[in-house]
């Protein structure tokens, strides 16, 4: 994977796979470093699934023996002096369940990759799973970008999901004028 | 700058179109969206799905959805069309432009582009 976007959208999707309904993905950026945050209350993993997460041969799926997710996660960040750090509530263990995934990556570091088009990961995350509520929030030096699918659907009501192309559209441009505002 | 109320201007709009919209279109197009298909590209390609749907006024009766690995990572971006009382039919090693492809001779002209099939590929 090229660009830093493509492993937001492939980590949030553990979240959409773990059930959730309310999922948080946070980016918040300095001059020197990029850290990224994905917090969901989906069934959440116990910590022996949480001590096998850095093994590409442990995966939870059926379909394929290895799991490359957090590996791939975890090899960019630490090429970059970062780290990845999760912790998780399984629903076995408490009603307050859920994952939080951190990622910290060294933003003048030779090996780290450009943001590419975060836009278009979370219109992809909203197209799959409009049901669920996303809260996306980047914060830059000079700029903060914030959706709330919860806030939107409270204007759309039940009956228009947030996956109809005119909606969606709608949330790419409102998006990408936040970022062209960061940009001046 | 974009308002959050110009929704509500939308949601006029659409409203009466929303409300004659079945619920499951005859056509679905579904695209692998794992780590396996996002590693080889398939965001580009659900995009140019979605767009590509949009763009020819097929939203009534196409549905664009995601779907997890379904084991043949190495053919990944893979996307599956189920039509009505039609054999699915397996594409793979999609791109964005293959996307805009299928949309018009498959979903809008009925003829399957054989040459991106999993048949057609060399195992």
């Amino acid at each position: 994977m090229d660009e830093l976007s493509l492993y937001v959208l492939d980590i949030t999707m553990n979240s959409v796979r773990a059930g959730a309904t309310e999922i948080s993905i946070t980016l918040v950026e300095d001059e020197e470093w990029l850290t990224f945050t994905v917090s969901d209350n989906g069934c959440g993993m116990t910590e022996e699934q949480v001590k096998r997460l850095d093994n590409p041969f442990f995966t939870t799926r059926t379909t394929r023996k290895v799991g490359l997710g957090i590996p791939f996660l975890k090899m960019l960040a630490e090429m970059t002096e970062g780290y990845v750090k999760v912790t998780s509530v399984s629903e076995k263990v408490s009603e307050e369940h859920g994952t939080t995934t951190q990622a910290k990556f060294g933003k003048n570091h030779i090996d780290f990759i450009p943001m590419g088009d975060i836009v278009e990961t979370v219109k992809t995350l909203i197209q799959g799973s409009p049901d669920v509520n996303f809260t996306f929030d980047h914060t830059m030096p000079d700029r903060e970008v914030h959706l709330s699918c919860a806030e939107l659907k409270e204007i759309l009501g039940d009956e228009i999901s947030l996956a109809e192309p005119e909606i969606l559209m709608w949330i790419g441009e409102f998006l990408n004028e936040q970022y062209a505002g960061a940009e001046e | 700058m974009k308002s959050i109320e110009e929704l509500k201007a939308i949601k006029a709009k659409m409203a009466d179109k929303v409300a004659v919209r079945s619920s499951t279109g005859d056509t679905r197009i579904v695209v692998g969206m794992a780590t396996c298909g996002i590693a080889a590209g398939a965001r580009p390609v659900l995009n140019a799905f979605v767009e590509g749907v949009t763009a020819a006024g097929l939203v009534d009766t196409v549905t664009v959805t995601q779907t997890g690995c379904i084991g043949i990572c190495q053919y990944e971006p893979v996307v599956e069309v189920y039509e009505k009382d039609k054999e699915k039919v397996t594409y793979v090693k999609m791109t964005a432009d293959r996307a805009k492809e299928v949309i018009e001779k498959h979903i809008k002209g009925g003829e399957v582009v054989t040459e991106y099939t999993i048949g057609a590929a060399k195992i």
